[in-house]
């Protein structure tokens, strides 16, 4: 290590919502040369790579260089001119920038959503219908003795999770591995089910069939329930119940398996109410696996500020909020939206295709750190600094605990924040010409 | 001509995780522009690892790179999240803004067809 690098200890990851918060960072002053204790996921994003230099204006369709001002004013332009804007992402950014955020789509009357809505929304809107458990990781780490991942699989999405957290984490009451059980269930063996004390198979859209036997089972109604739901036989659901209602702190890790399946929302609903219904037997509760570092945090922005948790929609000048109409893949496919701000997010890869192609249709303005299959749409592209990296800010933890990140080096690029803050200026500008 | 009908399921993988943000590089075609399926659907298809495979919905086609991965059961095949799986994925979403990425009737078969790169992806749309 050269005289003139630094070490940053207990760095933030601004990667999954796990925000590890113990990393360590070298800098040589200018830029990062060394990532320590982060699993890939975070090592990669933390050491970044090529970046868009300039920010970018499409003309006779190319995208050429232009200034911040340039690229700003034209983004505004597009925005306040617009009928109907959507703007969608808003998940790998800080709280600060998606405070602007609400307030530019506010002024503009748009429809803003985040990638909540084809990742953990249908969580929220369960919990919107049924009610939160939760706890903090903390607690979980601590005291936790039964760690159920369901639908979900840390070892590839959120590789340090259950070191720090769950299945191994040491804590006060729990001396880790060998004082907890592991259950996974699945509809494929996972690495993550590879480590699992037990792994149960289930079949694919089965799950919300399955938490209604294992709530029948619980009641005391068992004789209605069939010899096999869902892959499991009866015997077995009867064996996991009673090993969930001994449990002296039982947690369940709800993943995309649940969110993203036949039934979204009502699994959810199905699973919250069995959590509730075994806390008569034992301690239990529910954390999802929230996938971006900060898209607890824009629920917890867009709440304060709206009264709504995502899809907000500003256009008749107070909030609507009606996800399956005001999210932003609904707006894409009723080819509604005339204009689209994409923010630290990539929905030309993410959404399914038939979403992407009103894409080609309207002007896309995208505010990314980097080059991805949305910026083969865009018409202007303002590049920003990385939020955890480049940029401080507060996110928040897959439990809502809330998480200063940091600037680790300094560079060229604005942050998000302050992209926001001029555009939002400009577009009042504009409008009150 | 070998062919499954499977329920496709996409999902997070560490590799195409560690390429996300970095989506227009090779690692990231590599990562994410693949179909894993287990050894005896392998046979069924009469393809070895890494060859191409392509994969059918109601929704539209990709071709991918085939994987092995034994963790499959016989009726399910996986290909990480990404713009392969969404040429394939259904945009209605339920009344509820979600489309469903899990558990999608599917037909994988063999091919000689190339897998599209990232711009040609996006271009087709
Ligand atoms: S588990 Fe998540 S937060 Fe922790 S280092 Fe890996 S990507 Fe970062």
């Amino acid at each position: 290590m050269s005289a003139e690098n630094r070490i940053i200890t207990d760095v933030v990851c601004p990667f999954c919502g796990s925000l590890c918060d113990d990393l360590e960072v070298e800098t040589d002053g200018t830029k990062i040369v060394k990532v320590k204790k982060a699993c890939k996921l975070g090592k990669s994003k933390i050491m970044g790579h090529e970046r868009i230099e300039s920010p970018l204006i499409r003309e006779d369709g190319k995208l050429r260089e232009a200034t911040y001002e340039e690229a700003i004013e034209r983004a505004s332009q597009i925005l306040s001119n617009s009928k109907r804007p959507l703007s969608y992402g808003w998940a790998s950014t800080v709280c600060e920038a998606i405070e602007k955020g609400v307030h530019l789509l506010e002024e503009i009357g748009g429809v803003m959503d985040s990638t909540a809505s084809v990742c953990h929304g249908p969580t929220v809107l369960a919990v919107q219908g049924v009610g939160a458990p939760g706890c903090t990781l903390g607690e979980v780490k601590n005291r936790a003795d039964l760690v159920i991942f369901w639908g979900s699989n840390p070892v590839h999405a959120h590789p340090r999770h259950q070191a720090r957290y769950s299945y191994n984490a040491k804590g006060f009451f729990s001396g880790g591995k060998e004082d907890r059980t592991l259950m996974v269930f699945d509809v494929r063996k996972t690495k993550t089910a590879d480590k699992a004390d037990e792994y149960v198979q289930i079949e694919p859209g089965s799950d919300y069939k399955i938490f209604s036997a294992m709530r029948t089972i619980l009641s005391g109604n068992e004789d209605v329930v069939p010899s096999e739901v869902g892959g499991i036989s009866k015997e077995k659901l009867i064996e996991i119940v009673d090993r969930m209602k001994k449990a002296k702190f039982g947690v369940i890790f709800g993943g995309l398996g649940l969110t993203q399946s036949r039934c979204r929302y009502k699994n959810l609903e199905n699973v919250i109410s069995l959590v509730d219904e075994i806390n008569e037997h034992a301690k239990f509760t529910l954390i999802p696996m929230r996938g971006h570092y900060n898209i607890a945090g824009f629920g917890q922005v867009c709440a304060w500020e709206t009264g709504y948790p995502f899809a907000v929609d500003f256009s008749r000048g107070y909030v609507w909020y009606n996800p399956g109409e005001t999210t932003a893949v609904d707006v894409l496919n009723r080819k509604e939206c005339d204009s689209f701000l994409v923010v630290a997010a990539d929905p030309a890869s993410n959404f399914p295709k038939g979403s992407v192609e009103h894409m080609k249709d309207i002007p896309v303005i995208q505010v990314d750190p980097y080059h991805n299959p949305t910026t083969e749409f865009a018409d202007v592209v303002i590049p920003a600094a990385v939020a955890g990296v480049e940029a401080e800010g507060t996110a928040y933890r897959m439990d809502g605990i809330p998480l200063r990140v940091r600037k680790l080096v300094d560079v060229k690029y604005p942050s998000d924040e302050e992209i926001f803050d001029k555009m939002l200026t400009k577009v009042k500008e504009l409008k009150g010409a | 001509m070998g062919k499954i009908n499977v329920k496709l399921i996409s999902g997070r993988t560490l590799d195409q995780g560690s390429t996300l943000e970095n989506k227009m590089s090779k690692e990231f075609v590599d990562a994410a522009a693949i179909c894993e399926v287990n050894q005896k659907n392998l046979g069924t298809l009469g393809v070895s690892e890494g060859d191409n495979v392509e994969v059918k919905t109601d929704f539209g086609e990709a071709v991918v790179c085939v994987r092995v991965n034994n963790g499959n059961p016989d009726s399910i095949a996986f290909v990480p999240m990404g713009p392969w799986a969404n040429a394939v994925t259904g945009s209605d979403s339920g009344g509820v803004g979600m489309p469903i990425y899990k558990g999608i009737d599917s037909e994988v078969s063999s091919t000689d067809k190339s897998v599209l790169g990232v711009k040609e992806l996006m271009g087709a749309i």
